[in-house]
């Protein structure tokens, strides 16, 4: 079912990159208790076909905007621009040497002595990093620099990817325990 | 087996009335089934006062028997007598349990490679004998009740995939039992503890059953449960604790007599119930004697712990990834509620407290909690609780994937994502020319397709031929309350489209349950035809319903005159049918018919009141064109 609605509409809140997460929460939840197949449950089979598809899209805009790279990639597709998938490579020498120096460090965690302590501070490091992108998208979204923003937005996918190889990595060592 | 009565439509209970609804905990060990009463979940018990029913099932030479008094049966006639049969449900025969030669089972495959049972009735699948406990509780529950069931929620372990839960559905079906949601058994336990708590909390449901261990973490604030994140194992619980001590019997025996004896089936079942009596003991008992034939021997704790903490600490690790996942720290946790009858081993309680860190829950009894909580959502569901704002958002608990090339899972809906949901991705053909493309659908986690659960394989034919890479095939997952998959396919350029219900590729399909429902009629007194007519006229009286009152509220805003009048003939025409036709062929195409005409109707209201919702407007006072 398409929804002749953008996220930001389901939600009835502005189109910026800066959302208030405290209230997108507080609709997600008003518009599941409307929509929920539990709320169907004793009518037809396609008022309960319907319910399905409504929460389902209710879910798939919810976790588009909770996430912040994918509420900037939605942002960007609004704006006419077509999505990458984090395939998109940069220009950006020291951003590349960055990244090439913070996956060394987590490569050489395996061996080190304080795996989880290290890798606290690895992750905090790489949290830091990815908030100052995020403040650097909403800036260029404002102000309709959407080529800088893309780019921005190419280098916060690869800090998701290294925080996800950070959680792995964890998981990892501590099964080994 | 019997059949439930379905009451005529017009001819049912005032609507003052409250409905039937039931909430069913179909178990390992045991099963039970329970409603709510004025206001309070309770269990039901049958006429001797029982409300724990074991879960065996025995193929007699007169007949089948459910329940009590076959205990002795279970190890006299083994290979007749079904227990713990929610491990086989979905299972194909490379998943086959450890001990399921010794326990005297002789099994063979069904047609879609399901392992069944040889009995001397016959081959029975899982889902037979599944059907056999759900209909012998739903009897319960009608005596109790006094009528027919309206509905019922079933419960199913929260790690349960897609073919485990289709086949609890197909039992149900089987049975006779209108199911109104499966329910996961975690979130089911955490409603019978929290409705009444008011504070924001978040706690973890630790259920080890007989044949299963769950773990989700949820976070509960009023009236909304709310799945963090779930993970556990299906084949892990106090069957593999029995066995674990049987094998310590076995080995302590072949180190007095210096030769091993093999166990036939009836002394190997027997082995298994003395290795459970020893494990129960110790639950009160410090030390307890073992007997088996002439062997003598005694069971510690320390022993009864060298047996089973291997398998406790599975569970711990499963725990500590949930946690990760729900992203809760330990000490963010507010409780933890324990379920299942094996989590009354104190060696249990003493690693869950300690892992935990701190004392879990206990103040419902594990053996009945699930059951309960299932009543309540049965309760909501059914409609009797009208205002009624609880909420569940339950989650996915293993990832779907597809095929791609080189036998590699492309994963499309993640693991604990919040259900109901719907996802597409964009494939391409591989060769110049290509016509028709297989779909392999699976589930878990893993990235090799080969280690990954198979569920279903279907093939989108009729492709234009283009280039390799030309044509763009968009894959659609959609995952519904109950937690079952519905996939489509669709070639975005020519609009060719394939659309399955995915059944497990080794499941059953719906012409054996045809069947089987068939046969289990030719018992009974009900007649199939009528019963069907009946089943489409309550579904026609519902769509009739559903669109008299949308025309009524929204017609004149959102179709056209046209558009009014089609539908307007439609509902006619249904009414007309619906009174006067006994073919219930022909009622249910008159119905696919109606929905299919007004499906655009229900979608723009849809569409609306998402838009309304929130502005607290009524759709009638949105004037855009939505044509």
């Amino acid at each position: 079912m398409n929804f002749s609605h953008n996220y930001f509409e389901i939600f009835d809140l502005p189109i910026v990159f800066e959302i208030d997460k405290q209230l997108l929460k507080e609709r997600y939840l008003v518009l599941q208790r409307q929509f929920h197949p539990d709320r169907y449950a004793g009518q037809s089979a396609q008022q309960q076909r319907l319910a399905v598809q409504s929460a389902a899209a209710v879910n798939q805009a919810y976790e588009a905007l909770l996430s912040p790279v994918k509420r900037g990639q939605y942002l960007l597709e609004m704006a006419g621009i077509e999505p990458d998938n984090g395939n998109k490579t940069t220009s950006d020498t020291g951003f590349l040497m960055t990244q090439m120096n913070l996956r060394e460090q987590l490569a050489d965690i395996n061996q080190a002595g304080e795996p989880f302590a290290q890798l606290d501070m690895l992750e905090q490091q790489v949290r830091a990093d990815a908030d100052a992108l995020e403040q650097a998208f909403a800036d260029e979204y404002d102000r309709s620099d959407l080529d800088a923003a893309g780019e921005t937005l190419a280098k916060l996918q690869f800090y998701g990817k290294l925080l996800r190889e950070i959680e792995e990595l964890e998981a990892h060592l501590e099964e080994s325990l | 087996m019997a059949l439930l009565q379905i009451s005529e439509p017009g001819q049912s209970r005032a609507p003052h009335q409250s409905k039937r609804a039931v909430g069913i905990d179909l178990g390992t060990t045991n099963s039970l089934v329970a409603t709510v009463r004025s206001g309070s979940a309770e269990v039901l018990a049958d006429q001797a006062g029982q409300s724990l029913m074991p879960s065996i099932v025995h193929y007699g030479e007169a007949e089948v028997s459910v329940g009590y008094g076959l205990n002795e049966l279970s190890i006299l006639d083994p290979q007749n007598t079904i227990v713990s049969v929610k491990r086989f449900m979905g299972r194909s025969q490379n998943e086959r349990l450890q001990n399921s030669t010794e326990l005297g089972y002789e099994l063979a495959e069904n047609r879609g490679g399901m392992l069944s049972f040889v009995t001397r009735c016959g081959v029975k699948s899982p889902v037979e004998v599944s059907a056999e406990i759900l209909s012998t509780l739903a009897q319960r529950a009608e005596l109790a009740l006094g009528g027919p069931l309206d509905g019922a929620v079933i419960t199913v372990p929260a790690y349960f995939d897609e073919a485990q839960r289709q086949a609890t559905k197909d039992a149900a079906l089987l049975a006779g039992i209108k199911v109104l949601r499966l329910l996961n058994e975690p979130t089911a336990a955490a409603i019978a503890y929290g409705l009444d708590n008011n504070d924001s909390s978040v706690i973890a449901v630790y259920d080890l059953g007989g044949g299963t261990f769950d773990i989700s973490i949820l976070r509960l604030s009023r009236d909304v449960f709310e799945v963090l994140s779930t993970g556990g194992d299906t084949a892990l619980g106090g069957d593999d604790f029995d066995r674990a001590v049987a094998d310590w019997m076995t080995n302590s025996m072949a180190d007095q007599c210096e030769s091993e004896q093999s166990l036939d089936a009836k002394q190997y079942r027997s082995l298994i119930a003395t290795a459970r009596g020893a494990r129960e003991s110790l639950s009160s008992e410090p030390v307890t004697p073992v007997e088996f034939e002439d062997w003598t021997g005694e069971l510690d704790h320390k022993q009864l712990n060298a047996c089973v903490d291997n398998m406790i600490d599975r569970t711990l690790r499963a725990s500590k990834k949930a946690l990760r996942d729900a992203g809760v720290a330990l000490d963010e946790l507010t409780a933890v509620v324990m379920v299942g009858g094996t989590t009354r081993m104190p060696r249990v309680r003493e690693k869950t407290e300690a892992f935990f860190q701190q004392s879990p829950l206990v103040n419902i009894d594990p053996d009945t909690v699930v059951a309960m909580g299932a009543a309540r959502q049965a309760d909501v569901l059914v409609g009797n609780k009208p205002g009624e704002e609880m909420l569940l958002l339950d989650v996915v608990p293993l990832s779907l994937g597809v095929e791609t090339m080189g036998g590699l899972v492309e994963k499309i809906i993640h693991r604990n994502t919040t259900i109901p949901v719907a996802k597409a991705q964009e494939f391409t053909t591989f060769k110049d020319g290509q016509t028709a493309l297989a779909v392999h659908v699976v589930q878990g986690e893993r990235e090799l397709v080969d280690d990954c659960r198979s569920l279903a394989r279907f093939d989108l034919k009729g492709l234009p031929p283009m280039a390799a890479g030309a044509a763009k095939i968009r894959i659609t997952y959609q995952v519904d309350a109950d937690g079952l998959l519905n996939v489509t396919a669709k070639e975005l350029t020519s609009d060719t489209q394939a659309r399955i219900e995915v059944k497990p590729s080794y499941g059953l399909d719906d012409q054996e349950i045809g069947k089987m429902l068939q046969e289990s009629i030719d018992h009974a007194t009900e007649d199939v035809q009528l019963r069907a007519l009946r089943e489409q006229q309550v579904e026609a009286d519902r769509l009739f319903e559903d669109i008299d009152s949308a025309l009524m509220q929204d017609g004149a805003t959102l179709l056209t005159d046209n558009e009014l009048h089609c539908l307007r003939t439609g509902l006619k025409e249904l009414s007309q049918v619906r009174n006067t036709s006994t073919d219930h062929r022909q009622l249910g195409r008159q119905i696919e018919d109606l929905a299919k005409l007004s499906e655009d109707f229900a979608a723009r209201r849809m569409d609306a009141a998402i838009k309304g919702a929130l502005s607290g407007h009524h759709i009638d006072d949105f004037d855009e064109g939505h044509d």
